[in-house]
């Protein structure tokens, strides 16, 4: 069936868009843009906050322009004197309970009611009343929730439900209204499995991660601290972002380079253990394909996904890879063979991951894995010591990573967006099985959509495949699963929409962006340019991995390499 | 506000909740109705039972816990044996009920809203009992205590405690 169209004006520009459209959205075709602040595109859709108010024909108040609907010849008007007035005084009112700590916010000149408050040329102390003071949550090691800042947009509720998690919501009533979770409980007792999604959606200050930079900074002072950073395959997509560069350009030499100036020991390329998890994973896919274990497979580099599954599905623990992460790969590598290479102690070893997800922090703190990785950065943390160092990023060389962590292959990288995972296991694993299977594009796998499928038939074997990015997808198949409905073998699942490109550690980028650009797909298009630009597109051909197996580990899933890159899971006590 | 009593449902009660929830289930909407007959059956509506609810209908705790906190209605802390409800209504107000409330508060060392350790007292305010000839006024159970001063609060509490003695 046709859309039908719809006529009307928005400022007296003329436009035409499919009937269902917002306002909101219909005045991007007349290049306006209408202030908002809780609706986020993909996000959050809920009208509560009044900015986006603007007087249209058929209508005899204001109306919120992110919920209303355009009609035929309908005339608004988004910049009038009543409109002006009424969002100045929702600031107004928004600010007269804010905690206006700008100067060492977080999100000071990246946020959203500071933006719209210059622009309204607001009074922050008009309305004077009584403070409703909240503790600060410091309850996670990833999450630190702020509510005198927060301005109850919802944004963050509704990535949280987004998500199916539901850990938080509004609680009480009126002035008294806040976010937590149930029975005020701290983010810790609650349902979270920390994959930040809150922290990209929030407008303001109120949640941030747990920042670890002093404790990198102290690391990097400590003359008898050896401190090694290894770097995460989508950061290299988004830094930039935090340095005003168009979302989508890779940055990576500019980071090795500016990361080297902060003064660590070595700057590695996470993407080798992206390759090295990727030797252990194929080999336990392809063992369990032929000894007819427990299938389907799940892969278990996002620990969200992993919390998820250990809090709410704890039966479906024997379906996950055993692999340890890559970040927690990495840990383990440098503590055992690179510390034995070079000799150093590992306990004079300060391993520092920079990732683009809030719940790596989390990872690196279970108590099975503690002293792989010392501190989890979020690329968000790193771009801000880049800018305390004085370093002008956007000037400096291209550098590359140190030796013996450089080289990776593409497969490594794309490990960053959803369907990376599964590529790159796929590259491997076919290849593994049959030494002639040379295919080394799976584009049924890629793309940003929550839900990939895709059969290929390798070495005799049929091999079912689904690459799942979001937790509320992830639950539907694993509902299905429950219900004795597998039509899998092999899947992958990051905890955020569209993968790590997308994670809860990138940067904050403001809404004017997020609402008009294909995050996920610009994001995922600068990994997979770089794989392709790649000699190296297999993880069993990097002359890394032939390095690290000779010399250490004999062969993939061996008895050291089960010791050293695998860990176990269990049930967490619902909450 | 967080729960400060142990919960002491009986069997008997939590099976007339799944019952209820077994029967509203379907029901589009039906949290409200399901929370206010929990509250008939309870007194209050503590984690236990609101816990119940959400696994009962395939909410989240938080969900729930949002709607019971966003209605004055629903109350997180069960009620005491004898139910103080101090009147806050204008006539009342300006006669001082407020410092009356505040010597309840301190003479029981709760707060408005809340039950003491021993079940014995829980305090509300209330906006006009219809006595405002006798302001301030205060109600314990049916009781209407009028024209009070913050030192008669100890002796009618006292009263309570007495009775509850010699019950014993």
């Amino acid at each position: 069936m046709e859309t039908k169209m719809i006529n009307l004006k928005i400022n007296g520009i003329p436009v035409t868009v499919p009937e269902g459209t917002t306002i909101l959205q219909a005045a991007r075709q007349a290049h306006i843009e209408i202030p908002t602040l809780c609706y986020l595109k993909d996000v959050s859709n809920v009208g509560s906050c009044r900015m986006c108010v603007v007087e249209t024909t058929g209508a005899r108040g204001l109306v919120a322009a992110c919920v209303y609907p355009v009609a035929e010849g309908m005339e608004v008007r988004t910049n009038t004197e009543k409109c002006r007035q009424s969002r100045k005084m929702t600031l107004e009112l928004i600010l007269s309970k804010h905690k206006k700590k700008c100067l060492s916010c977080e999100r000071n000149h990246n946020c959203e009611l500071q933006k719209l408050s210059l622009g309204y040329s607001v009074d922050e102390d008009r309305f004077k009343g009584e403070d409703y003071v909240l503790p600060i949550d410091t309850s996670t090691p990833y999450v630190v929730r702020d509510n005198d800042k927060c301005i109850n947009c919802m944004r963050c509720v509704e990535a949280c439900n987004k998500q199916s998690i539901h850990a938080i919501g509004p609680i009480q009533r009126g002035f008294y209204v806040h976010i937590g979770s149930a029975f005020d409980r701290p983010l810790a007792e609650s349902p979270c499995v920390g994959c930040g999604q809150c922290v990209v959606a929030c407008p303001v200050g109120a949640l941030s991660e747990r920042s670890d930079i002093d404790k990198v900074w102290a690391a990097i002072s400590d003359p008898s601290k050896k401190v090694v950073f290894f770097t995460a395959p989508s950061v290299r997509a988004t830094l930039g972002e935090a340095f005003d560069l168009p979302v989508g350009t890779n940055v990576e030499g500019k980071m090795i380079a500016a990361i080297r100036r902060l003064g660590p020991d070595a700057v590695f390329n996470m993407d080798v253990t992206a390759d090295l998890t990727i030797m252990e994973e194929a080999s336990e896919l392809i063992n369990r394909i032929r000894t007819n274990k427990i299938m389907p497979m799940f892969t278990s580099c996002c620990p969200a996904w992993i919390k998820f599954v250990e809090q709410s599905y704890p039966e479906m623990i024997p379906h996950l890879s055993t692999c340890k992460s890559p970040q927690q790969m990495f840990g383990a590598l440098l503590k055992s063979y690179w510390c034995e290479k070079n000799g150093v102690e590992p306990k004079s070893r300060f391993v520092v991951s920079v990732i683009p997800c809030t719940s790596k922090k989390y990872e690196c703190s279970r108590e099975e894995m503690k002293n792989d990785v010392d501190v989890a950065i979020t690329t968000r943390e790193l771009a801000r010591m880049i800018k305390t160092a004085g370093i002008k990023f956007t000037e400096l060389p291209d550098e590359e990573f140190d030796n013996p962590f450089a080289a990776a292959s593409g497969a490594g990288t794309i490990f960053g967006a959803t369907g990376g995972v599964m590529e790159a296991a796929l590259r491997t694993a076919a290849h593994m099985l049959d030494g002639d299977f040379e295919v080394l594009d799976f584009f049924a796998v890629r793309g940003s959509s929550p839900v990939k499928e895709a059969t290929y038939l390798v070495a005799g074997h049929t091999i079912r495949v689904a690459a799942i990015s979001g937790l509320a997808n992830a639950r539907k198949v694993i509902e299905q699963i429950c219900n004795g409905k597998n039509k899998y073998d092999f899947i992958e699942v990051m905890a955020c929409p569209g993968g790590c490109v997308n994670g809860g550690g990138q940067p904050t980028l403001s809404d004017s962006i997020r609402n008009t650009v294909e995050l996920k797909e610009a994001r995922a298009k600068a990994l997979y340019a770089s794989d392709d630009r790649s000699d190296l597109r297999r993880s069993s051909d990097s002359p890394v991995m032939d390095v690290i197996y000779d010399d250490y580990f004999g062969f993939p899933n061996s008895h050291k390499a089960h010791e050293i890159l695998h860990t176990a899971y269990w049930a967490h006590k619902k909450i | 506000m967080a729960q400060n009593t142990k919960f002491c449902g009986s069997a008997e009660q939590m099976a007339k909740l799944h019952a209820i929830i077994e029967e509203y289930r379907s029901v589009p909407g039906c949290l409200m109705h399901i929370l206010q007959e929990a509250q008939a059956i309870f007194g209050y509506l503590p984690i236990e039972v609101q816990t119940v609810i959400a696994d009962g209908l395939g909410l989240s705790l938080s969900d729930v816990y949002g709607v019971v906190t966003f209605y004055s209605q629903f109350s997180l802390q069960p009620k005491g044996k004898n139910r103080i409800s101090v009147c806050l209504g204008t006539a009342c107000y300006v006669k001082g009920s407020e410092k009356i409330l505040n010597e309840v508060e301190k003479e029981l060392s709760i707060k408005c809203g809340e039950c003491t350790e021993d079940g014995l007292f829980s305090i509300d305010s209330c906006r006009c009992v219809g006595a405002c000839g006798l302001a301030p006024v205060m109600m314990i159970n049916e009781d209407v205590y009028g024209k009070l001063t913050p030192d008669m609060v100890k002796g009618i509490l006292e009263r309570y405690r007495k009775e509850e003695e010699t019950k014993e």
